[in-house]
């Protein structure tokens, strides 16, 4: 536990005030949080500060595709039971933002630090961490991206000797993969609607067989763990075998799967499922995500989809026909340049929906859904897409920087 | 094609469905729909026998390792060949393009045998990967508007003497080989490296491969003003600089 009580040495301390003065400059001058210049700096005077910051504090870090931030605001609410929680709650994910954020919890127990896949392993070497959440894998800025299975065996080799305590997702065969190099994994059968990235075997390469909601590899023998905890509907289940009504703000399965797996997290550090689940339904909007805001006399709700599974899972939450729902695709860097994955996407879910389309690509969505055979309307920009809107609450999703534009216009 | 209406034979998502280009079995299915014909899809998975009776197969692009098991489940089951040697239409994407021709490299880093029903044989590039838009103009003796799309390779595909270049890029990359062409085919299988998917950005190539099948040399018109519009914007982006 966190009981390093060594100080920071002065290099470290000098690297902290470095990074904080650089972000304070960054935020002065309108460039955001600040968060990330200020931790490359700190990190350019002290490469190992974001080690040293971390050997105070119970680290647990998260990682996956979709719903790293989310679930890391619901295992840092319900930690706060146990004693104050530092954690990079605004999405700076890699190793600067994360430096910057734990360099501003000096009196913190614990550490909940979302990581960016990409950076999973080299996080886990540094900062020890007692316990990693892992929730999905799935094809995501596939332009440069590296491929979903080499990300899975790269999180493989990169926990394999960690002592930390590894919460994974029993239904997504790339996580399990992933995980079961580990001597002490807790398995949770937390759902994945999405299964296209899965259906050879990441170990052998045979074809997955998936029956209702199992699946093993018809080849070689690698299959579903039994899991100790589960999503079952609005419930977690324990490993006694009790049942925990889930209440939360958020709205989904997806968030509820996030629930599970954050209580899972939670009872690691002797937090019971209830008390975790109560401190969850604190958590309202994440950056901005699921925030239902008025603009312009209407009611928009928010929501963030970055790639197909994404979509999938927020589909399956919006309310139905003849709800309105606009639909916004970008393809700048942060997106991936590449928009073929709207293929993916099976936006035949949206039939009855008055549908409405904005975005710089918002053209490769016109033919999307032209071949899907929706009836949709091309629009200029959110104003004119509002205006259109039959009455009635607006669901809007869109992807990762058409989000920001969207925050933006309507001053979130 | 039979009576049964088109049979349209989408080979293998399990292993090459990736970047989108199921795409090209939506743009296909609809345009043919659009005309009045009954469409009847096939999706192939791996450990499935590949239908030797279909009109039209599509086949897409993968990661690495599933592009090997592909070409190791095709050989193995020769059904893709028979469909091929009785006259059907194939037409295939980036890591298929690959497995249909003599050979390419795998992810092990070893030569992989292909199909052998394109003359092409693919290497890896040295260079960095090929990754953004492409405009390219098709082969004049196919009749067809310039092709856009968007590559992500390293591949590189030399063509031998029976395969003709599909398109010469203007920007862009293509086969790699720094002769400026794209793609490859014969009478009736047909290889490129475009994805977004290259049918929804290209729907006259949909329709090429329709008219083959049906052995018509028009079909009826469609509203494909969003088409229209799509290819505008991508022509123009790929034009300019990033």
């Amino acid at each position: 536990m966190a009981g390093n009580t060594e100080p920071l040495s002065p290099r470290a301390k000098l690297a902290v005030t470095a990074g904080k003065a650089a972000a304070a400059v960054s935020r002065a001058a309108g460039r955001g949080s600040g968060s990330v210049i200020g931790g490359r700096v700190a990190l350019k005077l002290d490469p190992d500060l974001l080690g040293r910051l971390a050997q105070h504090l119970d680290v647990i870090l998260v990682s996956a595709t979709n719903g790293k931030t989310t679930t890391t605001r619901l295992i840092a609410e319900a930690l706060g039971a146990a004693g104050p929680v530092v954690s990079n709650a605004l999405g700076a994910n890699m190793p600067a933002g994360i430096t910057s954020a734990l360099a501003g919890g000096s009196d913190a127990k614990f550490g909940v630090i979302e990581v960016d896949e990409k950076y999973l392993a080299g996080v886990a070497r540094d900062t020890t961490p007692k316990a990693i959440a892992l929730l999905n894998l799935s094809r995501d800025q596939l332009d440069r991206a590296a491929e979903t299975r080499m990300m899975a065996e790269h999180w493989r080799e990169g926990l394999s000797g960690s002592k930390a305590v590894i919460i994974a997702n029993a239904d997504d065969p790339l996580v399990v993969w992933a995980a079961s190099s580990s001597p002490n994994v807790v398995w949770v059968a937390a759902g994945q609607a999405w299964k296209d990235d899965a259906w050879s075997c990441p170990s052998c390469g045979g074809v997955m067989q998936r029956p209702g909601e199992d699946w093993f590899c018809g080849q070689c023998g690698f299959r579903r763990p039994a899991p100790s905890w589960a999503l079952n509907g609005d419930y977690v289940l324990d490993p006694h075998g009790s049942a925990w009504p889930i209440h939360l703000q958020l709205p989904g399965r997806a968030n509820k799967a996030n629930a599970a797996s954050s209580a899972a997290v939670a009872a690691v550090f002797g937090v019971p499922p209830q008390v975790a689940l109560e401190r969850m339904y604190q958590v309202q909007a994440v950056a901005g995500r699921y925030d239902v805001v008025t603009f312009q006399n209407r009611e928009l709700r928010l929501l963030l989809a970055k790639n197909p599974a994404g979509w999938l899972e927020t589909f399956s939450l919006i309310d139905p026909p003849p709800t309105p729902v606009i639909l916004s695709v970008n393809a700048r860097g942060a997106d991936g340049t590449d928009t073929s994955w709207l293929w993916d996407v099976d936006y035949t879910q949206l039939a009855g929906h008055p549908i409405f389309v904005l975005g710089d690509r918002k053209l490769d969505l016109a033919v999307r859904l032209e071949v899907a055979g929706l009836d949709f309307r091309v629009c200029e920009n959110l104003d004119e897409a509002v205006q259109y809107a039959p009455p009635g609450r607006i669901e809007v999703i869109a992807n990762y920087t058409a989000f920001q534009d969207l925050r933006r216009r309507v001053g979130n | 094609m039979s009576n049964n209406g088109l049979r349209l034979v989408w080979v293998y998502p399990d292993l090459l469905s990736t970047y989108g280009d199921q795409g090209n079995a939506l743009v296909v299915e609809r345009r043919a729909r659009q005309r009045g014909l009954d469409v009847q899809r096939v999706d192939v998975r791996s450990d499935q026998p590949v239908p030797t009776s279909g009109d039209i197969y599509l086949i897409g692009g993968g990661e690495d390792r599933p592009q090997r098991l592909a070409a190791e489940r095709l050989r193995r089951d020769g059904g893709l060949s028979r469909a091929a040697s009785n006259g059907a239409i194939i037409f295939s994407v980036c890591a298929g393009y690959q497995i249909l021709g003599h050979e390419f490299i795998n992810d092990l880093g070893e030569r992989e045998q292909g199909l052998g029903l394109l003359d092409v044989v693919s290497t890896r590039g040295e260079g960095a990967r090929c990754v953004g838009d492409v405009l390219a103009d098709i082969d004049p003796h196919l009749g067809l508007e310039a092709l856009t799309g968007f590559e992500n390779h390293q591949g590189v595909t030399h063509l031998g003497p029976t395969a003709r270049p599909f398109a010469r890029v203007r920007f862009g990359r293509g086969n790699g080989t720094g002769d400026g062409t794209e793609g490859a085919y014969n009478d009736t299988v047909f290889g490129t490296y475009m994805h977004g998917p290259v049918m929804a950005r290209n729907p006259q190539i949909a329709d090429h491969l329709l008219k083959l099948a049906l052995d018509v040399n028009a079909l009826p018109p469609t509203d494909d003003r969003w088409y229209e519009a799509l290819r505008a914007e991508r022509i123009a982006s790929a034009t300019q600089p990033a």
